[in-house]
């Protein structure tokens, strides 16, 4: 098989185009998955509704991720939200249950005397939290959070299956549309390795920075 | 009891129990405004466990604790006396400061900030005044110079210095010091020791020390109270504590403690 330059070029555009929303799902979804995670996390500490969420997160946390994204995009069917959205809410709840495992063990290892002396000090919970734990807590997950930044990325092409145009079904289109599915696919590999490998460079320097203190 | 003789700090019949270890069986215990008391006895006493029933980190599984003639361990409700809220422990504990031995600084703010966290958040100081207090206090134990350095930058010695401040910085009635020295290198001792002999000396602070220091408890104590497996042994004034002990548990205590040093 040869590769096919004049078709390669009809196909960058469209795969640019398809990585712009692979990129937008990732950045949005981690956001979500940043964001709500830490709140399961101090929720989760919480006597009762602790536990309820728990077991949710748990459901969640165990249940394939291509399972859950079919099923709300079916629930949703007759709704106008678009399925990027979709595809972003269900990939950043999925994660979120992972960063909440994160966080939780950075909060936990915080030294118990941070949390004495706060109380020595009569601070409100929000300086216990915003100025006292979390930093501290964070400061030590950031690498194990980077990893899940990755992981993310790396399930966009799953949003393939709710008719999301990233880049995989760009590819699997157009290469179907010209019979040509070799130089679809071997890009679309080449991207998602062009994104991936300098980003996995950048979290291992976190790694180093932030474990050396 | 006469109004104006009431003791600052009364533990009434308290009993503190950790599982099946019954730490504190009944204390009953008295400190006077101002007065320095010093708390000695082998670990395992319940000496430590008195300054953290005072700074709430721990809660009583009996009696009642009472700060300044008011409850502190509980509160009214109505006339009855119910074990305090979190709400009423974070006002009234307000008054009390700690000093940890294991400094306990908070490591991602800088000295600065340590010392003036608590009154600015928590007493509502204004962070101009909150810093030029710091400043004074951070004279006082000698590092001013360390203002914007990180605890991790300073010696075991210099960030319980720093730690001794920051309590102050809250102004507080009563100031609880549990083993301040005993996490320390022997040369940084000295210098920890000397500011809390300055604080004794410059101000009116009702002071409670856990301490191995002999030394130090008997320069800077008024009453000395030796413990043993959760109850006093013997209490009285330095001197006759260290020169003149009655109870046999106290003697071979102190002979233990003086031999090592």
């Amino acid at each position: 098989m040869v590769w096919d330059m004049e078709f390669t070029r009809l196909l960058l555009p469209a795969l640019l185009t398809g990585l712009w929303v692979t990129v937008q799902a990732t950045v949005l979804g981690y956001a979500l998955a940043l964001v709500l995670g830490l709140v399961l996390a101090i929720v989760r500490r919480a006597p009762v509704v602790g536990a309820i969420v728990f077991v949710i997160t748990e459901f969640i946390r165990t249940t394939p991720v291509l399972v859950q994204l079919v099923f709300i995009f079916s629930l949703s069917a007759l709704s106008d939200v678009s399925p990027l959205t979709i595809g972003i809410v269900v990939l950043g709840v999925h994660y979120s249950t992972y960063t909440a495992e994160v966080y939780r063990s950075g909060i936990e290892g915080v030294a118990k005397g941070q949390w004495e002396a706060c109380r020595a000090l009569s601070l409100p919970p929000h300086r216990v939290w915003g100025a006292v734990v979390l930093p501290q807590a964070i400061r030590k997950v950031i690498p194990a959070l980077g990893n899940y930044l990755i992981a993310l990325f790396k399930d966009t092409p799953l949003l393939f299956a709710i008719s999301v145009p990233e880049m995989l079904s760009v590819a699997k289109g157009m290469g179907g549309d010209h019979f040509r599915y070799f130089e679809a696919f071997t890009l679309v590999g080449a991207a998602f390795l062009l994104v991936a490998v300098p980003s996995a460079v950048v979290i291992r320097r976190l790694e180093r920075r932030y474990a050396a203190v | 009891m006469e109004p104006g003789n009431e003791p600052l700090i009364k533990f009434d019949k308290v009993v503190k129990k950790f599982g099946d270890n019954v730490v504190l069986d009944g204390l009953d215990l008295d400190v006077n405004a101002g007065e320095r008391v010093t708390l000695i006895g082998p670990s395992g006493s319940g000496k430590t466990t008195i300054l953290r029933l005072l700074m709430t980190l721990e809660h009583v599984n009996g009696g009642t604790i009472w700060v300044g003639g008011k409850p502190f361990s509980h509160m009214y409700r109505g006339d009855q006396l119910v074990p305090a809220n979190e709400k009423y422990l974070r006002e009234h504990r307000k008054t009390i400061g700690m000093v940890f031995q294991q400094f306990n600084l908070f490591p991602n703010m800088t000295v600065r900030k340590n010392v003036t966290e608590g009154p600015v958040h928590s007493l509502g100081v204004p962070k101009e005044e909150a810093s030029e207090r710091a400043v004074e206090l951070l004279e006082m134990v000698g590092l001013a110079d360390k203002i914007d350095a990180h605890p991790t930058q300073l010696s075991g010695g210099q960030q319980q210095r720093v730690a001794i401040a920051r309590a102050l910085a809250m102004r507080p009635e009563i100031l609880l010091l549990d083993e301040v020295t005993s996490a320390l290198d022997p040369e940084l001792v000295a210098g920890v020791l000397d500011v809390l002999r300055e604080i004794a000396r410059g101000t009116d602070i009702t002071m409670l020390c856990v301490t191995h220091e002999m030394g130090f408890a008997r320069d800077v104590s008024d009453r000395v109270f030796m413990f043993d497996a959760g109850r006093i042994a013997e209490s009285g004034p330095p001197e006759q504590i260290f020169g003149d002990p009655r109870e046999d548990r106290t003697k071979s205590f102190l002979k233990a403690v003086l031999e090592h040093e």
